[in-house]
């Protein structure tokens, strides 16, 4: 399909609306040109196509889901493409493992460990470059003169010495017939223009704040169903019987459907297709074992005392526990998470014999269309992703199993008729893939001038990776990210310790903003903090002393310390932590300050940030992950909890599981480093430090150590 | 039947009566604004006015709607809801945008009540709405971006 695409009706492009001034333009759509010359203008390569008139496509081969792909990706075009911002639309890239692959994850279109920048930094100042270079040598052809005289500037290529200007789209025809050159020069960054400089505005700003941005529950397609699963509460239940008739005696619905996850409703409507599912009132076979937050708490604190698989190891740990003046044991809890994005969980399929179209804010472009191959009795490549804007994700969606995706295709399989497959808040918060639940053991000893000696830090944490597509990641017995945070600790103790239990549950678990740096650094920087207050030292300092040799923690340290007025003295009942943390290969220190009220209710007043991430490509969405990733930080310290018992959640929706409100939130100070690095993500490392920042803030208002999330209302 | 009046204009729909108003505007009448988030009135995606009011969509059965004025996002055009969505852009609020409608919404009812509101006063009438990619902070800046305007400021 190319130009103005429909699907059944349904015009792609119905939201490609401009943005004011210096924005940029977010086309939600997707790219559909093979490359090679257009009839309408010129397809450069992956990255980049250009009209007749000028008007310079990029495609994001990443979901935006909030954090700002669909601004970054597209300056780093424009920067090397020399090009306004306001003349680029953004497109959606088509699911092609070959052209739109992650490039830090092999043959794979995906997005989550915070690569998306990182991943395309080069490669899409590459695209831009090659273009760029391509017009020039178009206009050197067309002005017949030496490609020396001539400088691409604001879309356009100018003959210095005549003053003669060709615009790009009077160059494209040309263009098209060159070969692309084989390395292209990329500006030196003192050179940018776009890259790290202020007033870059978001592309998708415009249509979010006048309720045109399109989700997936907007599409409709004609004749379309709407299909809700009943679930087994219990994981490991299997269905014994349900009421079929009274379902379909539902006004509305139309079939009853046993997938594998389920039974189906499908129906006219939403509402018909809820009613449709209460009506089925399903009985459920219960598996002998049902597991509780209790029982795992029991068993995996038995584990802490047993050796685990080792993880890190430096010095004699075990050996150095027994010297030194002091000695230190502490141990820490973290629950399940749900990630409870604002948009719950759907998908479109519309199915024909040799084609699954499937509409939906899809993470995991490459694992989605396996599945949905799998499920649907195609070859992968016959799967067509429309990837559109996801309402959050933070994990969620990246699921190899791409359970509702598989969902969607199997209902649509049964029906015939294209499918709106949704999931319920209940359904959502209640339906497992948790943050897993955590238990960290500690023990250290300290030296005479308060140092740490040694620190054995053990982790019971139920594996991601293991019996999935990435299990070959577990090494050892060790799952690196169970302990991604806590065995690279930054501290230069001598004696260290780290190893892992990886419990099975029958709970599915998946990654969570941060994934394992979302429990190792509340442990790790609490217990650090444990330590400095037992050895007589500020946090700050001990910091310091154990960071010498690590210049880009102790940048960001430094920066937060100043900026929050580490030191200054707070009045009683106040009280500042801080926490520095790496995850993704950014820096991330934080200081929260909190006021503690004459019944112990807890009010988190500040919160100062500070984040290294190489070159901040759009400094504005960098500081706006900081403040998201702060505040979906500190809903969880507070309040994230998803307990079990009798074998399912006991937790539905928000008044339960409870979310941060306007009320709650702090100020947010965000310090960028200045830096000269290739970027880093930003999209989850703004969470690790905010949590245990809060318990050392607690504890310097307080005197009281909290060692178990969520902390709650009151101390 | 029901017959409602949304944005301006009469609608009638066949509906059976308990379904809530969210599922009505979004399934029948294709309005897209109203976001389905919880379904309890917990979260405000689906925030509406009711005949001027602030109202939550999904606990509204479309029985009890016949002939009050329900009004969406999109209907709004006055210059309280001009400014929000001025101010929304210049500062940038929205991240993942899925709330957003309904946080505009809110923002809407307090700054026709209250032209001149304090942080306490944002966050009384804010804390409805649930925002998962976290833009409190710049809500709050928005929205008294959008005051200072409407007062006659800069």
């Amino acid at each position: 399909m190319k130009g103005a695409a429909t699907a059944g009706g349904l015009s792609r492009r119905s939201f490609l609306v401009a943005t004011a001034g210096t924005g940029l333009v977010l086309a939600v759509g997707d790219a559909r040109a093979e490359t090679g010359p257009e009839a309408a203008g010129w397809r450069a390569n992956a990255f980049v196509a250009i009209g007749p008139d000028g008007r310079v496509t990029v495609t994001v081969k990443h979901l935006e889901m909030g954090q700002g792909v669909a601004t970054g990706l597209p300056v780093l075009v424009a920067e090397e493409l020399e090009v306004d911002p306001a003349q680029v639309v953004v497109e959606f890239a088509p699911a092609d493992s070959r052209r739109y692959n992650n490039l830090f994850w092999g043959p794979s279109q995906g997005t989550g460990g915070s690569t998306a920048t990182a991943n395309s930094w080069e490669q899409l100042r590459l695209a831009g470059a090659a273009a760029r270079e391509m017009l020039v040598e178009a206009a050197a052809r067309v002005l017949r003169v030496d490609v020396g005289g001539l400088v691409a500037a604001n879309g356009g290529v100018v003959h210095q010495p005549s003053g003669r200007r060709l615009s790009y789209g009077e160059l494209v025809a040309v263009a098209a017939r060159l070969t692309p050159p084989a390395a292209p020069r990329l500006k030196a960054p003192s050179e940018f223009r776009l890259i790290g400089k202020a007033g870059v505005k978001r592309t998708d700003s415009r249509i979010k704040s006048d309720g045109t941005a399109q989700f997936g529950g907007d599409i409709r397609l004609p004749g379309m169903l709407t299909a809700l699963v009943a679930r087994p509460p219990v994981w490991g239940a299997r269905i014994e019987s349900y009421d079929r008739k009274a379902a379909l005696g539902v006004p509305g619905v139309v079939a009853v459907i046993p997938i594998s996850s389920g039974i189906a409703v499908a129906a006219s409507s939403f509402w018909a297709a809820h009613k449709g599912r209460e009506a089925l009132k399903p009985r459920w076979v219960e598996p002998a074992e049902r597991v509780s937050t209790e029982s795992l708490r029991r068993t995996w604190t038995a584990l802490l005392d047993q050796p685990g698989s080792p993880a890190a190891t430096r010095g004699d740990a075990d050996a150095a526990l027994g010297q030194g003046t002091q000695r230190l044991a502490a141990t820490y809890e973290m629950p399940h998470l749900a990630h409870a994005p604002m948009e719950p969980l759907n998908c479109v399929v519309r199915l024909s014999p040799a084609k699954c179209e499937i509409w939906a804010g899809c993470q995991f472009q490459t694992f989605d269309q396996a599945m949905a191959a799998k499920a649907a009795g195609l070859r992968p490549e016959q799967v067509e992703i429309h990837t559109l804007l996801a309402g959050g994700s933070f994990g969620r969606r990246a699921n190899p199993a791409s359970d509702y995706i598989v969902e969607g295709v199997e209902v649509a399989k049964a029906v015939n008729v294209p499918v709106r497959l949704m999931w319920t808040r209940e359904d959502d918060i209640a339906g497992g893939w948790y943050r897993p639940m955590a238990l960290h053991g500690f023990e250290a000893s300290l030296d005479e001038r308060g140092l740490p000696l040694a620190w054995r830090h053990r982790i019971a944490c139920q594996s991601i990776l293991a019996g999935g597509p990435f299990a070959g990641m577990v090494k050892g017995g060790v799952d690196p990210v169970s302990v991604e945070g806590a065995a690279n600790l930054p501290y230069a103790i001598p004696n260290l310790k780290v190893d892992l239990h990886s419990p099975k549950t029958p709970v599915p678990v998946l990654w969570w903003r941060s994934v394992g740096s979302s429990h190792t650094a509340f442990a790790t920087e609490c217990f650090l903090d444990e330590l400095a207050r037992a050895g007589g030292k500020d946090p700050l300092e001990l910091r310091r002393a154990l960071l010498a040799d690590r210049p880009r923690h102790l940048g960001v340290l430094e920066l937060a310390a100043a900026k929050a007025g580490w030191g200054d003295p707070l009045p009683s009942g106040r009280g500042r932590g801080l926490a520095v943390h790496e995850s993704f290969h950014s820096f991330v220190a934080q200081v929260v300050e909190v006021s503690i009220g004459a019944k112990g209710e807890i009010k988190v007043d500040r919160v100062v940030c500070a984040v290294d991430c190489g070159i901040a490509v759009t400094p504005d969405v960098v500081r706006a992950q900081m403040e998201g990733g702060i505040a979906f930080a500190l809903s969880a310290a507070l309040f994230g909890e998803i307990t079990l018992k009798d074998g399912r959640a006991e937790q539905s929706n928000f008044h339960d599981y409870r979310c941060l409100r306007m009320d709650e939130m702090p100020v947010v100070e965000v310090h960028i480093v200045p830096s000269s690095a290739p970027p880093t993500g930003v999209g989850e490392p703004g969470v690790p430090p905010l949590a245990p920042a809060l318990a050392n803030a607690i504890f310097a208002a307080t005197g009281k150590r909290l060692r178990k999330l969520p902390i709650g209302d009151r101390v | 039947m029901f017959s409602l009046m949304v944005n301006g204009e009469r609608h009638k729909v066949d509906a059976q009566p308990d379904t809530p108003l969210l599922w009505v505007l979004r399934d029948q009448l294709g309005m897209n604004t109203v976001r389905y988030g919880c379904g309890q009135g917990l979260c405000g995606a689906c925030s509406i006015l009711v005949d001027g009011e602030p109202a939550r969509a999904c606990q509204m059965p479309v029985s009890e709607i016949n002939g009050r004025r329900i009004v969406t996002l999109s209907g709004l055009n006055d210059a309280v809801s001009a400014q929000l969505r001025a101010a929304w852009i210049e500062l940038d609020v929205p991240q993942c945008g899925y709330c957003q409608s309904g946080q505009l919404i809110s923002a809407g009812v307090l700054l026709r009540r209250n032209p001149n509101p304090g942080d306490g006063d944002i966050d009384s009438a804010m804390s409805g709405n649930l925002c998962r990619c976290g833009t409190y902070q710049r809500i709050r800046a928005a929205i008294h971006l959008a005051a200072r305007r409407l007062r006659g400021g800069s």
